[in-house]
């Protein structure tokens, strides 16, 4: 295979895992997070806004590594530096 | 299919720059707020009758102060203007998503990395009005000498991660409605653009609430070290 053929699969497979591993933590971490957030607001009902504000937050920070597997995905995919560079080199 | 509005260009002027979508849409968004909040704010009164306007200025300033009082647990005065202005402006520009061909500045790395960069840069201007620049640069040594780098790190990465979170979240909103759109063109790209007016709007929410976290943090990290002395 060439090197623009091996650079084109092993973008796309990685991207694939990339996005296949970045989504099972972070799809753990929420699910716990929320778990643990519903629990306090039955128990504590007045506390709901709190928890709920602070619940968001943390969620999103948690989503944000999801986040950061994703636009790794999508500069693989999208905005490829080495196939962009072996293309330049390929048009030579 | 672009996956930044940096990459739509309108004019080109090769060498010296050009107008990209990011600049021109981000241009839309300020005229936008500035013209709104004039024409209101050039008629407001003090009387018991308000208009309608004022009273919906009036809420929102109102909102935000709470929130910024409940979270940082302190009076608000001083936070308002960085903290408001960045929530509006990052609100603004997610909301106005659902207009057909409006692609949102914040979408853009550069957009996200400009905002990102000025929390980075409020976070020693404010702590070191509150404390002084003697305390606020003691607040990187603590709790000891070797955490120094560590805290640089953490000063640095966290800018990082709040430009690349908003961006990230921004970006896949467009990319996934972009790419349902080659798969089920009719009724879901219109829920997944209804996910992304909430993302859009948690995410402003969370970007004012993580900057506010930081700013108050320098100064608040400084208080609570303080107490524990005196306690001992």
């Amino acid at each position: 295979m060439d090197n623009l053929g091996l650079v084109a699969a092993v973008s796309i497979a990685i991207a694939g895992i990339t996005m296949a591993i970045g989504s099972i933590g972070p799809a753990v971490g929420e699910a716990r997070a929320v778990a643990q957030a519903l629990n306090s607001i039955a128990q504590q009902p007045d506390e709901a806004n709190t928890i709920t504000r602070t619940l968001f937050v943390g969620l999103a920070m948690i989503e944000s590594t999801a986040i950061y597997c994703f636009v790794v995905t999508m500069i693989l995919l999208f905005a490829n530096p080495f196939w962009n560079y072996f293309i330049s080199q390929a048009g030579r | 299919m672009n996956i930044s509005p940096d990459e739509i260009v309108f004019i080109d002027w090769p060498g010296w720059g050009q107008l990209n979508a990011t600049i021109v849409y981000t241009w839309v968004v300020l005229f936008l707020l500035v013209f709104i909040c004039r024409s209101i704010t050039a008629k407001l009164t003090s009387q018991t009758k308000i208009s309608r306007w004022q009273n919906t200025l009036e809420t929102i300033v109102i909102v935000i102060n709470n929130q910024i009082r409940e979270i940082s647990r302190q009076e608000p005065g001083r936070y308002l203007p960085f903290i408001g202005t960045i929530f509006i402006f990052i609100l603004t520009s997610n909301v106005l998503a659902v207009f057909p061909g409006f692609s949102p500045p914040t979408g853009s790395l550069s957009t996200t990395v400009a905002l990102a960069l000025s929390v980075f840069t409020a976070v020693p201007v404010y702590g070191i009005a509150q404390n002084g620049i003697g305390k606020y640069l003691r607040s990187y040594i603590q709790p000891t000498l070797f955490m120094l780098p560590f805290n640089i790190i953490g000063e640095i990465s966290r800018t990082l991660a709040l430009a690349v979170r908003l961006y990230g979240n921004m970006m896949s909103g467009t990319v996934i409605v972009a790419i349902l759109l080659g798969l089920v063109p009719l009724f879901f790209p219109v829920v997944m653009q209804l996910l992304g007016l909430i993302t859009g709007v948690i995410q402003a929410y969370i970007f004012a609430v993580l900057a506010l976290v930081y700013i108050t943090s320098a100064s608040q990290a400084q208080k609570n070290n303080q107490e524990m002395k005196g306690e001992r």
